[in-house]
């Protein structure tokens, strides 16, 4: 209750949150709002923005409303951010604190693979996986979860390293606990806030690298995407620019606030800690 | 003397880092019978602690014996291993490291309860209950995390853990030093009741030389990683041979008052 207080008095986490429930809202109302296909045309091709009452932000080379797509582009775009930034985050926890906790040779390497994968560019590491496994939904949030579990993972072998040396783990195994119980139910949640911390940073970039691989053809085609978008006001650009621009803002604005909302919330936190 | 419960027979531990060795334990001998108390005292850095952690297979010795109930403890791993811990438990100096921090009273309690598949599933609740007012604690605190309550109903909490599996060997690293001397007393009776009622043995590891006299029945001294001097409580602490017995009881009479009662008459 203090920390949500705390979150509302900082303008910064506001503005996030704010931005956020735009999006959410966005995503959430797409269907309802516009029910028809946003990739089916809907009116006559490159209608300028604000003309026409029908097609408030005008409609693309296609005659495709731009405004149905940008809610349903929300819905792909924060759907592949939280499952790529969830995905990356589950697996790098377990990864890191498998290593963390077994130390030794596993350790070694399980933390030479994350070197490994840290060398990498995890754009050029999500390109190569969606040429080859093909795109679609699935299989761009596998690709971004690929470059992104690094991070989680080597901050939670860092605080299992330093939790698994307390008390309590010596504790839980006098009672005689098993050590992966010990690993996932004892040590496993007291690493995590920091772990936590990096989520709205991944989520952020987890946003960008769908745009970019949608951008460049790469996203699930059935699907409408900022990124797509993007690329399909890219051929107009000089006659129609607004057919990049709005996409772009949205996406602007959403990595925006992911990135707001998730300092504000570490922040909160933070100090409701420091001050225990 | 019939065989000991826990017999340790030069256990050698020495801790590397990088170059630095530091050799904690340099071939302890120990011997501990069912149902007494065994002090054991030496300055900081002597290895009490390690000991008590290599007693409880938390760090596994260099060198040496364990014998636990006529089990060889250093030949057990994995399950069967853990199935033996329900026999020797310990209570840590810091009640509040000592638990997950995240973690209930009933947590704590159930967990022991659960690994060593006691009770049913269903009596387990009650069983909990049992072991609160078994140390004297009100049965309202089992929903209570471990942070909540005060530092003297966490090592009530930590007894009711150490006791639940019904254990013949309970080791006592500084439980009671970060106590206040009355919280200290009332431990003290609650875990002297304890041994009487449940013929539990207790290896009780302590800087408080009035209280090791007035409650242990021997006295091991440890320095340097060897026992010095082993011997009857009030005969050691009266007449000590060992130069570290000698120096730590002239320290404790420097002290008069601070521990409770007056040190010697």
């Amino acid at each position: 209750m203090k920390t949500l207080s705390r979150l509302l008095r900082s303008p910064e986490a506001v503005a996030g949150f704010a931005l956020l429930a735009g999006m959410a809202a966005m995503a959430l109302l797409a269907p309802l709002l516009f029910p028809a296909d946003p990739l089916a045309i809907a009116g006559p091709p490159l209608t300028p923005p604000f003309e026409t009452w029908q097609h408030v932000f005008g409609t693309d080379r296609l005659g495709r409303d731009v405004l149905a797509g940008l809610f349903h582009g929300a819905r792909t775009s924060l759907a592949v951010g939280l499952a790529a930034a969830a995905a990356a985050i589950v697996a790098g926890s377990l990864i890191g604190t498998a290593a963390g906790f077994a130390g030794g040779l596993a350790d070694e390497a399980l933390m030479r693979v994350t070197d490994a994968f840290q060398t990498v560019p995890a754009f050029l590491l999500a390109l190569a996986f969606v040429s080859v496994a093909g795109p679609s939904l699935t299989t761009v949030v596998a690709a971004i979860a690929l470059g992104a579990w690094t991070g989680p993972a080597r901050i939670a072998r860092a605080e299992i390293l330093s939790l698994r040396e307390r008390d309590f783990v010596a504790g839980a195994r006098v009672v005689g606990m098993h050590p992966v119980e010990i690993a996932l139910r004892e040590v496993l949640p007291n690493a995590l806030p920091p772990v936590l911390a990096l989520s709205s940073v991944i989520v952020a970039g987890a946003v960008l690298i769908e745009a970019s691989l949608s951008f460049l053809g790469l996203g699930d085609p059935n699907r409408v995407t900022w990124g797509g978008m993007i690329a399909e006001g890219r051929t107009v650009l000089r006659s129609a620019p607004f057919l990049s621009i709005i996409p772009g803002i949205a996406l602007v604005l959403t990595v925006l606030g992911v990135y707001l909302a998730g300092e504000g919330v570490v922040e909160a936190s933070a100090a409701r800690r420091s001050f225990a | 003397m019939k065989s000991p419960l826990l017999s340790a027979t030069g256990l050698q531990k020495t801790f590397r880092r990088g170059e630095n060795r530091f050799a904690a334990l340099a071939g302890v001998d120990l011997e501990i019978a069912a149902g007494e108390t065994l002090a054991l005292v030496g300055p900081s850095g002597s290895g009490k602690s390690t000991l008590a952690r290599v007693l409880m297979r938390l760090i596994e010795p260099d060198a040496g014996a364990l014998r636990f109930a006529g089990e060889n403890l250093l030949a057990l791993t994995g399950s069967r291993l853990r199935a033996i811990r329900s026999r020797f438990q310990m209570v840590f100096q810091d009640p509040l490291a000592a638990f997950n921090p995240r973690a209930t009273v009933e947590r704590v309690l159930y967990d022991p309860l659960r690994i060593h598949r006691i009770a049913g599933r269903g009596e387990r609740p009650q069983r909990i209950g049992a072991l609160l007012e078994r140390v004297g604690l009100a049965d309202t605190l089992r929903g209570r995390r471990i942070h909540e309550i005060s530092g003297g109903q966490r090592q009530r909490v930590a007894i009711a853990r150490a006791i639940a599996t019904g254990p013949e060997l309970v080791v006592l690293d500084e439980a009671v030093s970060a106590l206040d001397v009355s919280v200290r007393a009332e431990i003290m009776a609650l875990l002297a009741c304890l041994q009487r009622e449940q013929n539990i043995a207790y290896l009780f590891i302590s800087h408080d030389l009035a209280l090791v006299r007035d409650t242990a029945h021997r006295v091991a001294v440890i320095d340097q990683g060897r026992i010095v001097e082993t011997g009857e409580a009030k005969r050691l602490i009266a007449a000590p041979a060992s130069a570290m017995g000698k120096a730590l009881v002239a320290a404790a009479m420097k002290l008069p008052r601070r521990n409770g009662p007056e040190f010697l008459p």
